[in-house]
């Protein structure tokens, strides 16, 4: 059988952790290792992709993944357009299809899309011949950022395989706790989500996780804590999951003394922006156990490997 | 031209009491190949190990004690010859320390999305500075001249080196298809463009020779 080093990733887009296989997680992530070192490098750029022409289509507001992904595509060389949905016309009307179709008219070879619409990224691939990464649609996926956060956990504890992580917070309006749980499943992680029964999917068990509603009992258990955004722009629908945000803090916020009370040392990430004083604290969030900066460092290494293995399927056109 | 001489060859070998061939490995500058046969041994562990010990003098005359200048391993199959080079300095020069990296051409090749097969990238590690210093750079078979052509441009992303030469234990004549020529060379050998020069090393769990396949 061929390893995935000999033919490359499984798929031509990447559309969410769900449709990876563990050797395409693994060769990403040693492609990683080698991007990571060219950022550490005094001139921080290879010229790989630069016949490569990249689209960046952000029809939600992102600043990190949006920047992230512009500084993995621009340190590889790759011609970089971008697009805000606020000053387009998909505020005239226009579809996604023809808004994309338009966009690949002026000879994009690459899609990188945030959207609102879960599914959006897959409906996209069926219509366009690029290749496509998904950057986040709705409450469906966000895989660069699993990929990250596994690909932090590594570093960080030198493998995933056997680790037990919790995911707390928000689970139901999560995309990053959905590709995380597949990420980590697939690497060989124990996973637990922990938050109000109200913020937890129903049958979420049916994804292999465990489920906890006491903050205390789930760090006790795991090594690495991924503690979530509350997404108050996900729960504008009238309806309230939680009394305010002062007591989901107290129920589920991590502060300093509660990380110090723990009898180990656990790792603590978060995916940003972060609500100080909401899920973590500002001394948790500075403190050393938290690999929140690590994570938005390697967020660039990742993205670059990403685009890096995907490119590699585009065929050069002839001219 | 190739084939006449062969026959010739073939012909003359088969006149010689008791049918013994004459090994053709004692010219170092030519070797010809039949066509028909499956492969051929260029190098041998005995010649290897004279071809090391040769080239590692070779550096010493020009470098000194390397207090100037670094040696570059070109990823994946130059690092082999270039530990195995570093380790006969040493043994040769116990007092100079040598540096010693890695580079890795992938991201700098000129076939990207040209292939069905992947470009996979490999580490690259130079701890040090190449500002003013001479390189030299290491590779196990010189073809084309492209992958040094990769490998060049990566090293220049570590400063402005004062000179760059370039090692090879075989050089393939003929072939290139840049302006590329190494200063050190293990063997010079002829060979078509469906033929394959490859060498192994007794790490990789063999032993060491560089053989010549036919396709």
């Amino acid at each position: 059988m061929k390893t995935a080093e000999q033919k490359g990733l499984s798929v031509k887009h990447l559309l969410g952790i769900k449709d990876l296989t563990r050797s395409d997680i693994e060769l990403i992530f040693s492609q990683a290792d080698e991007f990571k070192e060219v950022l550490n490098r005094p001139i921080k750029k290879v010229p790989s992709l630069r016949d490569v022409t990249v689209a960046n289509l952000f029809f939600e507001n992102s600043t990190r993944t949006r920047l992230s992904f512009e500084l993995a595509e621009k340190r590889l060389s790759a011609d970089v357009v971008n697009f805000a949905a606020s000053s387009s016309s998909v505020k005239k009307g226009e579809t996604l299809v023809d808004t994309v179709n338009n966009i690949l008219a002026m000879k994009v070879d690459m899609v990188v899309m945030r959207h609102a619409s879960p599914g959006a990224a897959v409906f996209l691939s069926r219509h366009i011949d690029a290749s496509i990464v998904n950057a986040g649609d709705g409450t469906h996926e966000h895989p660069t950022q699993a990929l990250l956060d596994a690909y932090s956990i590594r570093e960080k504890l030198g493998s995933v395989e056997g680790k037990k992580v919790v995911i707390v917070g928000d689970i139901t309006h999560s995309r990053v706790a959905i590709s995380n749980i597949y990420c980590l499943q697939k690497l060989g992680a124990e996973v637990m989500v922990c938050g109000p029964t109200t913020l937890i999917p129903k049958h979420i068990e049916s994804m292999g996780v465990r489920v906890e509603h006491n903050l205390r009992k789930a760090l006790e258990w795991c090594d690495v804590a991924n503690m979530l955004r509350i997404q108050l722009e996900r729960q504008d629908t009238g309806v309230r999951y939680f009394p305010s945000l002062r007591e989901y803090s107290m129920q589920y916020g991590l502060d300093k003394a509660m990380l110090d009370s723990l009898s180990k040392k656990i790792v603590v990430m978060h995916p940003g922006p972060i609500n100080r004083g909401v899920e973590i604290t500002s001394d948790v969030a500075d403190s050393s156990q938290s690999i929140i900066l690590n994570q938005v460092e390697n967020g660039v290494a990742i993205r670059m490997a990403v685009i890096y293995l995907l490119a590699q399927r585009i065929a050069r056109r002839a001219v | 031209m190739k084939v006449s001489i062969i026959l010739v060859w073939d012909s003359f070998c088969a006149s010689l009491p008791g049918g013994d061939k004459p090994d053709l490995r004692t010219d170092a500058k030519l070797t010809i190949f039949a066509r028909d046969m499956r492969q051929l041994t260029l190098i041998d562990s005995k010649l290897l190990h004279l071809i090391i010990t040769r080239l590692s003098c070779q550096l010493i005359e020009n470098h000194n004690d390397f207090s100037e200048a670094v040696i570059i391993g070109m990823q994946p199959r130059g690092v082999l010859l270039a530990e195995r080079i570093l380790e006969q300095l040493r043994s040769m020069q116990p007092k100079s320390t040598i540096q010693y990296g890695v580079v890795d051409p992938t991201f700098y090749r000129d076939d990207f999305r040209m292939h069905d097969k992947p470009l996979i990238a490999r580490k690259t590690e130079i701890p040090f500075s190449l500002e003013g210093k001479h390189v030299i750079f290491i590779d196990d078979v010189l073809y084309t001249g492209r992958t040094i052509r990769a490998g060049l441009e990566g090293v220049m992303e570590y400063g402005r080196p004062a000179s760059v030469e370039l090692l090879v234990l075989v050089e393939r004549r003929f072939t290139r298809e840049l302006p590329i020529e190494p200063k050190y060379v293990g063997k010079s050998v002829d060979s078509y463009d469906n033929q394959q020069v490859k060498v192994m090393w007794k790490k990789d769990g063999g032993e060491d020779k560089v053989m010549l396949l036919n396709e």
